[in-house]
């Protein structure tokens, strides 16, 4: 994910508390590959998600999503099935660290998760942390991150920090 | 204005005079966890950082634990890849079946984690060993990788919440209830990013592994951490266990909280969290008639000697209803041998519960005792989401150990009064 990106795609709206165990149910959790956990992503909440779902469609949701258990798997389920980025009133704590670190893009905003249905046509500018309704015509602006997290996400997730840093101060 | 047990944990941690919530700190981890499930992603992140060595093999465990003994071969060979791992990075704390256990079960009893100290693991319920007065929180596999390869991480400070227990606990009612209640006062998002700190009168009366209960659900509220401070009863827990020094941290009179909640307990009756969040819960008195098909006691959440005593006491000369399946998990092989040396074990066995190896295999729909479409299941672990325990059109109800053995016995939930006499 790099500076200025533009997302578009189309809204899936879900409601509160979206955990862990239905974004990637537990029985599949053997997989690390983001393409084998994404033919399985929210398979207990909306059966057939990952087959109906287009590249580039933004997931929509409100408070808490990502609740539960800290598997990884859940934000690579969510790559994996082409899913762009992921716009909610709020999120799990671990959920949204695994999301920065894995360079899933996340925005918090809870006036544009009330303003959205499914099947919305939305873009995203996430260097401007902008989501506009193309549906409705409205604008929303959300929580912008922390100088810290930009840089994680500006490099594409953690393991890039983390070699960065490994490489400045001599191997281990 | 004064500090936090959690701020001043953090603080010491991030080698600062003092921190404030909001802050985004790096702090160095006395200790970093991963687990089957977690494990081999974090394997693969910690590679793709270019790492080659674990900042400290004596700090870095590695416990299968989820579907293990392995369930099937993918299983396996996720095993085998954490394996290999520990192997080639001479990790002085890999946990084998057999000598293993849940891991937070197992990680305080083999004296891995002390007061003071700070611990991450890739696993949600970290947030366990906060009962021992240390920091310690879930994180994903890739914050596990850089936990592993730098011995640090980067933390964003908490707000505290102080929680406050008064009155005097009544009879069948424990660790477990108080936290359900209390998830079900403020919600599964009450604690958002927060600290829960667990005080009062009633806490300090609380068994160790009633302590440990009520700190692994503060990531049902949502939490970052939850903790207790060390007193004598923690003191006493360690003794054996504790092989270095450690440091105890006490909150100041004057800490900041963003929000004090005192809760009195005397009139309280067991609780039980309804299908499908652990925040909807009721007093024993308004769950009504609820039948069920299986109970499971055990897990990190009540998989502790405490946990399998009052079970046992329960199923004494009594049977398990016969349309009932009854499954005990123990936390660890020490639990497990104590069920042995106390007869425990005979108890289950008579009374006609399955008695499993340790592993975290039913609490998450893994294996040894997953839910048909329909099935309702009663259990002591710590979630009851949708699908948790197998199919979506499966229930999970939530209950401390005395509730479950109770209704193990009659076949629907009931309070253990009604079968003790």
């Amino acid at each position: 994910m790099t500076g200025g990106m533009i997302l578009e795609g189309k809204a899936w709206r879900y409601g509160k508390n979206v955990d862990t165990d239905v974004i990637i149910p537990a029985r599949y959790l053997s997989a690390t590959a983001p393409e084998d956990l994404g033919a399985h992503c929210l398979e207990d909440l909306d059966p057939g998600f990952a087959r109906r779902v287009r590249p580039g469609d933004i997931i929509v949701a409100e408070e808490n999503f990502g609740s539960g258990s800290s598997r990884e798997h859940a934000p690579l389920a969510i790559k994996g099935c082409g899913v762009s980025c992921v716009v909610a009133s709020s999120f799990a704590r671990i959920f949204y660290r695994n999301a920065i670190n894995v360079g899933l893009p996340i925005l918090e905003c809870p006036e544009a998760v009330r303003d959205i249905s499914t099947g919305d046509d939305l873009r995203v500018d996430l260097a401007a942390g902008t989501i506009e309704n193309l549906s409705t015509g409205k604008m929303f602006h959300a929580e912008p991150f922390p100088d810290f997290m930009r840089e994680i996400i500006s490099l594409g997730g953690l393991a890039e920090y983390v070699r960065r840093r490994l490489q400045a101060g001599g191997s281990r | 204005m004064g500090h936090t047990i959690t701020e001043k944990i953090l603080a010491y941690h991030a080698g600062r005079e003092e921190v404030r919530p909001g802050e985004l700190v790096n702090v160095k981890v006395d200790l970093a966890m991963a687990n089957d499930i977690t494990a081999p992603l974090a394997i693969e992140a910690f590679r793709s950082m270019g790492a080659e060595r674990v900042f400290d093999p004596a700090k870095v465990v590695m416990v299968p634990d989820h579907f293990t003994p392995a369930r099937d071969m993918a299983a396996a060979r996720n095993c085998a890849l954490m394996r290999e791992f520990a192997r080639e990075q001479r990790l002085e704390n890999y946990y084998e079946i057999g000598r293993a256990g849940i891991e937070h079960v197992l990680l305080p009893e083999e004296g891995l984690v002390l007061p003071g100290e700070l611990v991450v693991g890739a696993d949600s319920h970290t947030c366990t060993y906060g009962a021992l007065g240390a920091f310690s929180t879930g994180v994903g596999s890739s914050d596990l990788a850089m936990a592993m390869a730098l011995g640090e991480i980067w933390l964003r400070i908490p707000e505290s919440m102080l929680f406050t227990y008064e009155g005097e606990l009544p009879p069948w009612v424990g660790g477990k209830d108080l936290i359900l209640h209390t998830i079900g006062r403020i919600g599964v998002d009450g604690a958002l990013y927060r600290a829960m700190e667990f005080r009062g009168p009633v806490v300090e009366e609380l068994s160790m592994d009633s302590r440990f209960a009520m700190a692994n659900m503060a990531v049902e509220a949502g939490a970052k951490n939850g903790i207790f401070h060390v007193d004598a009863k923690t003191r006493s827990w360690l003794e054996g266990r504790a092989r270095r020094h450690y440091r105890e941290f006490t909150s100041d009179a004057d800490a900041s909280y963003v929000e004090k909640i005192t809760m009195e307990v005397s009139g309280m009756e067991p609780q039980v969290a309804f299908p499908h969040l652990p925040s909807n819960v009721k007093p024993l008195s308004g769950v009504g008639e609820v039948e069920i098909d299986q109970v499971v006691i055990g897990s990190c959440t009540n998989g502790r000697p405490e946990d399998m005593e009052i079970a046992a006491r329960i199923l004494e000369g009594r049977r398990v209803h016969p349309r009932v399946r009854a499954i005990v998990f123990p936390g660890s092989r020490a639990v497990l041998l104590e069920m042995v040396r106390r007869g425990w074990m005979e108890t289950f066995l008579e009374a006609g519960a399955a008695v499993s190896t340790p592993t975290c295999g039913p609490c998450l729909g893994g294996h040894m005792g997953v839910l048909a479409e329909g099935e309702r299941a009663l259990s002591t672990t710590n979630r009851n989401f949708v699908g948790r325990m197998g199919h979506t059109e499966s229930e999970v109800y939530l209950c401390g150990p005395a509730v479950a053995a109770a209704s193990a016995v009659t076949g629907r939930i009931t309070h253990p009064e009604e079968v003790m006499g």
